[in-house]
């Protein structure tokens, strides 16, 4: 290791030990939601960089989807006969349980950094909490838009086809990108509730295997026996896949459609769903942050 | 008026299944400007806590705290303007280099882009991390990591500084690194709060030391009152065999100025004296002269042991033992 600086070469330099002639650094002016602007993009920006430099999360974020795609295209498009092809059945539903996957990240990443500190250090500095979690959330966003990237490619490949418009296409991408974003702030919040990351690994793969795989994502649900065909159809995945489908133009004419009105409505359930996390999980995420020194 | 002031601090915790925890328990603290106070104790003493009630990171049950006439219970974001914070619980992120950390606090302390680069800069080459910059914090070694994290405290050249254990966990010549650098920053006049386990590094980096011991103060003053406040010289003895020991312990009281504490089975004994290099060659003549054998003989300064059971009547703990989640 190199030595530090003795501290005449220090006090030379008019930072260390020099209170007298180097004031205290004063903030630029700016305005409030100007500074939160800022404090975001920074936020944001930390968790763009983690995605590059930890291997795990590069490997979630693109491997695991390619997986995905070709393991399911193959083993299940063999055994299952659905109208317009299996690929095209199938990647509405791989979209879906990958980027509601990938919103998991927020709760266990905000657990890891309370755990590791580094929330402490920004709580000790005069940027905006909701930053933090404008960042974390962002973060989310991005790295489920590069798994859908690279889904979309895969998929291509395997014969994965839009047979809608561009419109529909850009629609349909947003409406899950969105869902999941808004399904962050809930995950960030619990991730703000545990006491470890892995708690929140462990609980959300309990939860969300079922919840994606007892949906259309996969599966034609008319068999399914009556209970789970009943909470299938009242499934907000469902409804998320069902919308994405409709939307990329994967529907052949004459596939049953279930008689809840969410599997009758599903682009507005998803509307409904991504409005309700968003009022209730914002705010609740928001004052749980700001409550971090009180318990 | 003092600079920092904290009065009758309270915060309690209550663990599940555990009764409550007196964290701080009518802590009181006086900080004058420009001058470093050491709240030194064992682990769970009160230390972090102190320092996170005035980082604004968590709130007392009761009492107040001020920084600068700044009520730091009522007016947090603007304590947080004039604040450095450093230590265990305040972490650097280990997947930035220490060069974006550094530019990351900056941007956070919304000094703005440019400036906050340039000072990032300045501060890297301040604390000799020119050569691992754009490394990622993760491969620091320990020494290096507390130097970023010193760093970070810095970046708006605070007017008041809060290092919490700053050298725990590091291998002794890290840690003399890391108090040349302490020392060079608080020459400058900056009020700095130092949470310590050592004795040594309060008295190296103090003006003024707060003993504090189950969320209180239990003392003030400086090293050398502490010291003096123990008695002063010891005299410890180590013998071969630990057979005939109320002879041992007879001779010592003979020439001590208290209690002889027996430890190490018997083999150690330690008193307190007066008069040092008199009652050392006293105590070791009448030792040889009643036959029995030393390993060693010699004087020393009161330990942090020394001060803790004086004033305690209890031992402190391991200081070894880093304790990151440690009150």
């Amino acid at each position: 290791m190199s030595t530090v600086r003795s501290s005449g070469t220090a006090g030379s330099t008019g930072g260390l030990g020099a209170r007298g002639a180097s004031a205290t650094l004063q903030p630029e002016p700016g305005t409030a939601i100007g500074r939160f602007l800022s404090d975001g993009w920074v936020a944001t920006r930390r968790n763009l960089m983690k995605i590059i430099r930890v291997p795990d999360i590069l490997v979630f974020t693109l491997l695991q989807p390619i997986m995905f795609v070709l393991l399911f295209t193959f083993v299940f498009g063999a055994a299952i006969d659905v109208p317009g092809g299996y690929t095209s059945f199938l990647m509405a539903g791989i979209f879906a349980q990958t980027v509601v996957f990938g919103s998991t990240y927020s709760g266990s990443a905000m657990a890891q950094d309370l755990k590791d500190g580094i929330i402490d250090r920004f709580r000790t500095l005069p940027m905006s909490g909701a930053a933090v979690l404008v960042g974390r959330t962002n973060g989310d966003l991005v790295i489920n838009g590069l798994s859908m990237l690279v889904m979309m490619g895969t998929g291509f490949i395997v014969g994965w086809r839009v047979e809608s418009s561009l419109g529909g296409f850009l629609a349909g991408v947003a409406l899950l990108l969105l869902f999941a974003y808004a399904f962050s702030w809930l995950m960030a919040f619990l991730g703000m509730s545990v006491r470890s990351p892995e708690i929140i690994n462990n609980v959300s793969f309990l939860v969300l295997f079922p919840l994606t795989f007892i949906s259309n994502a996969f599966v034609p649900t008319e068999n399914l026996p009556t209970p789970l065909r009943i909470f299938s159809e009242w499934n907000p995945v469902s409804a998320l896949v069902q919308s994405a489908r409709e939307l990329f133009g994967n529907v052949p004419a004459g596939t049953p459609v279930g008689d809840a009105w969410t599997a009758q409505n599903p682009i507005l359930t998803v509307l409904i769903g991504i409005a309700v996390l968003l009022l209730v999980f914002v705010p609740l995420s928001i004052a749980k942050f700001a409550a971090l020194g009180k318990k | 008026m003092p600079f920092i002031e904290a009065s009758d601090l309270v915060k309690t915790y209550t663990p599940k299944g555990a009764p409550v925890v007196r964290a701080l328990d009518g802590l009181s603290l006086q900080v004058p400007q420009g001058t470093v106070t050491a709240l030194l104790g064992p682990n769970g003493a009160g230390k972090t806590t102190t320092v996170k009630v005035l980082t604004t990171l968590i709130s007392p049950d009761s009492g107040s705290a001020v920084i600068d006439g700044v009520d730091v219970l009522a007016d947090p974001e603007r304590v947080r303007r004039m604040i450095g914070a450093s230590g265990q619980y305040a972490a650097v992120d280990e997947n930035l280099t220490g060069f974006e950390n550094l530019e990351m606090v900056g941007r956070l302390y919304h000094l703005g882009a440019k400036r906050a680069k340039q000072r990032a800069r300045e501060l890297i080459e301040l604390f000799d991390l020119v050569e691992a910059q754009n490394r990622v914090v993760k491969g620091f070694s320990g020494g290096m990591r507390r130097r970023i994290d010193l760093a970070g405290a810095l970046v708006i050249n605070p007017p008041v500084l809060f290092l919490d254990e700053p050298t725990t966990g590091l291998d002794p010549r890290s840690r003399l690194a890391l108090w040349d650098v302490i020392e060079s920053l608080v020459s400058g006049g900056t009020t700095v709060l130092l949470t310590t386990q050592y004795l040594e590094e309060a008295d190296r980096l103090a003006d003024s030391i707060s003993v504090i011991d189950e969320g209180r103060v239990i003392a003030e003053g400086t090293a050398d009152e502490l010291k003096a406040s123990v008695g002063g010289q010891r005299v410890a003895l180590t013998l071969v065999e630990a057979d005939e020991t109320e002879v041992v312990r007879g001779i010592l009281q003979r020439y001590g100025a208290g209690e002889a504490v027996p430890s190490n089975e018997g083999k150690t004994w330690v008193v307190p004296v007066e008069d040092g290099p008199t009652a050392l060659s006293r105590i070791v003549g009448e030792v040889t002269a009643a036959g029995i054998a030393l390993h060693d003989a010699g004087m020393r300064r009161p330990t942090l042991d020394d001060v803790f059971l004086q004033l305690t009547g209890h031992a402190a703990e391991d200081p070894g033992e880093g304790g990151k989640g440690a009150a």
